[in-house]
């Protein structure tokens, strides 16, 4: 096991105070630099030895990364680093998207979400414990994955979409972002900005096994746009954890639904922490489409969204909880 | 080795071959490349030897050469065809990935793993009872006349080697060189099958020490890198002019005369009324 030292391995520090000059110092290191938000996950990997970069480039600094303004068609802007409580705490999100507050309130502890940002809970690297334990897997650049092994303890690992590599993304708010049908925008020096939407922001394995994202070397985070579509909507967002005081979710839940007269007219509904990256149940979306928001419906897309999942020797609760979770979002049960 | 080979650490805290160094992907693009300009420019510049390039065959073996040649069955050609696909396949979806593109490439590569493997004893079987076996192997005589022609092509004074029996002596090399490599890929490959989700097996990585695994994914590896410059050079070879003539015998099966009396001795490959 890895041993998580007192006084992390040197690296230069830069503290930039524009999003201009951060891109230039990501363009320079490009592989060597480490882009440090809230730290939350940052110092970890480094005490542990198991990263080390020779440059961090600390976000801290830059006001043009934090804050929440309002966006021309009705929607939201969010700095990639402001806080998850100001997320959490923002009159406009609790008023039109009121998922993303829960989401982000359901993120660890107050004094994380206090340090931790959107852009860093998003990015953040997956919890296998193998992987964080510095030993040579798929995801480190080896040829294994000691958590799909016949003696693997890997009760937090992947149901669905696993591709030698079993890890999965650890996001309460990257489900709501889905969901939301947010936008990703990605800035660096030389190729300007590109806006992914979140659903493809995320990657799996089976295209990149050694990352969570699409970002490149020398490519930020700057902010992340969530569009009008669907604020107003009914929404539902649940998070089921081992320790109920805080913890990564198991499975959680993110739905938003348009709903007349008792009947689904659209949705978007997004399962976390059962792939190496937020699960969109297309085809429960498109099975609950013009159905009524009820008991039997919410059973049909409960037993819809777990056909396929592949359960490893420990993690197959995954699954009743995941079938119920959509049960609960189609259902709307204590609803967000 | 670090030039050759990637380390990791296991969770015991030894060292282990993980791959092979895959920046060698990039010298194996290289040598395909430089050796395509490198040949062009011997073909091109370098001098030729003074007189024939060859020994002159007999007029009366000669004779009984058909107006076409037979030189591949279907069966044959069939397995070279899929073969190639099932290399070219092999080869995008294991290096163009780590050159940059990134796309969902596992099933693709052991699926075209099995075709090749499956084409492999095909072809093995195929060549064991239906064809001369041995003719595509080298031998003393296709050393022999690699040295007469590097001799001559070095300026040295020598007698024109004889025409080539069915298959020429760098023919032979080359599939030789194939066989070599495959050896390597292609058992390894179907080990390393248990070790990712197929309908095949149960996964099980613990198979095999770390040390034995860790061997099997270098020779993997180092094999494919192998393969690109071999398949860079292959394909060079089946684009050349002069060449050309033999990439239309995989494709239709047979040769004109005039190309089987300007290439091949027909006292060493007999075809016609005595064959």
């Amino acid at each position: 096991m890895a041993t998580i030292h007192d006084v992390m391995p040197p690296f230069e520090l830069f503290q930039p105070t524009t999003v201009e000059d951060t891109l230039a110092l990501l363009d320079k290191y490009k592989h060597d630099a480490w882009v440090l938000a809230g730290g939350l996950d940052t110092f970890d990997w480094l005490k542990d030895r198991n990263k080390r970069p020779k440059v961090v480039v600390d976000l801290g600094m830059v006001p043009a990364l934090k804050g929440i303004k309002p966006t021309a068609d009705g929607g939201l802007e969010i700095g990639a680093a402001t806080t998850l409580t100001e997320v959490a705490k923002n009159a406009t999100v609790k008023e039109k998207f009121p998922m993303l507050m829960q989401a982000a309130e359901l993120v660890a502890s107050p004094q994380i979400r206090n340090q931790g940002t959107i852009g860093g809970n998003v990015s953040q690297d997956t919890r296998c414990w193998y992987y964080r334990s510095g030993w040579t897997c798929y995801r480190a650049g080896g040829n294994i994955c000691y958590a799909d092994t016949p003696s693997a303890i890997n009760r937090e690992h992947a149901i669905f979409d696993a591709n030698r590599c079993v890890a999965v993304n650890p996001s309460d708010t990257a489900p709501a972002l889905v969901a939301l049908d947010a936008k990703m925008v990605i800035r660096s020096l030389r190729g300007g900005e590109r806006v992914v939407d979140a659903e493809n922001y995320f990657i799996g394995p089976a295209i990149d096994i050694m990352k969570m994202n699409v970002l490149q070397p020398g490519e930020l985070l700057v902010a992340i746009r969530i569009p009008s579509t669907w604020a107003g909507s009914q929404f539902y967002f649940e998070k089921v954890r081992e320790r109920q005081v805080w913890d990564f979710p198991m499975v959680n839940v993110a739905a938003a639904m348009k709903v007349s007269n008792g009947t689904i007219q659209s949705s978007r509904i997004v399962v976390n922490a059962v792939a190496a990256h937020p699960l969109r149940l297309t085809a429960v979306e498109a099975a609950v489409a013009g159905k009524p928001r009820s008991e039997e419906t919410a059973k049909m897309a409960g037993d819809l969204a777990v056909q396929g999942a592949q359960p490893l020797n420990h993690n197959g609760y995954k699954i009743p909880i995941m079938k119920n979770l959509v049960k609960r979002a189609i259902r709307g049960e204590a609803q967000a | 080795m670090g030039f050759l080979v990637q380390w990791g650490k296991n969770p015991w805290g030894q060292d282990i071959l993980t791959h092979a160094q895959w920046s060698l992907v990039y010298f194996a693009l290289a040598f395909g490349v430089l050796f395509m300009l490198g040949h062009t420019l011997f073909v091109a510049f370098w001098p030729k030897p003074a007189g024939p390039t060859t020994a002159p065959v007999s007029e009366a073996a000669a004779a009984r050469v058909p107006q076409r040649v037979k030189r591949h069955s279907l069966a044959a050609r069939m397995f070279h065809w899929i073969m190639a696909a099932s290399m070219l396949t092999l080869l995008v979806t294991s290096f163009v990935p780590i050159l940059g593109l990134k796309f969902d490439w596992v099933q693709l590569h052991w699926m075209a793993g099995i075709v090749l493997t499956i084409s492999i004893i095909y072809h093995i079987i195929h060549a064991s009872f239906w064809l001369d076996f041995w003719s595509i192997w080298l031998n003393k005589e296709d050393v022999n006349e690699a040295r007469t022609r590097l001799k001559r092509a070095m300026g040295q004074t020598v007698p024109a080697p004889r025409k080539a029996a069915k298959y020429p002596w760098d023919n032979k090399m080359y599939h030789t060189a194939i066989v070599l490599s495959a050896a390597a890929a292609v058992p390894t490959g179907l080990f390393m099958m248990k070790r990712i989700q197929t309908p095949f097996y149960v996964r099980n990585p613990y198979l095999f020490s770390d040390t034995t695994w860790g061997v099997m994914y270098v020779l993997h590896g180092l094999s494919g890198i192998g393969l690109v410059g071999l398949t860079i050079a292959h394909i060079y070879f089946a684009i050349r002019p002069e060449k050309l003539w033999i990439t239309k015998g995989m494709v239709f099966g047979d040769i004109t005369r005039e190309d089987f009396l300007k290439h091949h001795d027909p006292q060493r490959w007999v075809v016609g009324k005595e064959s």
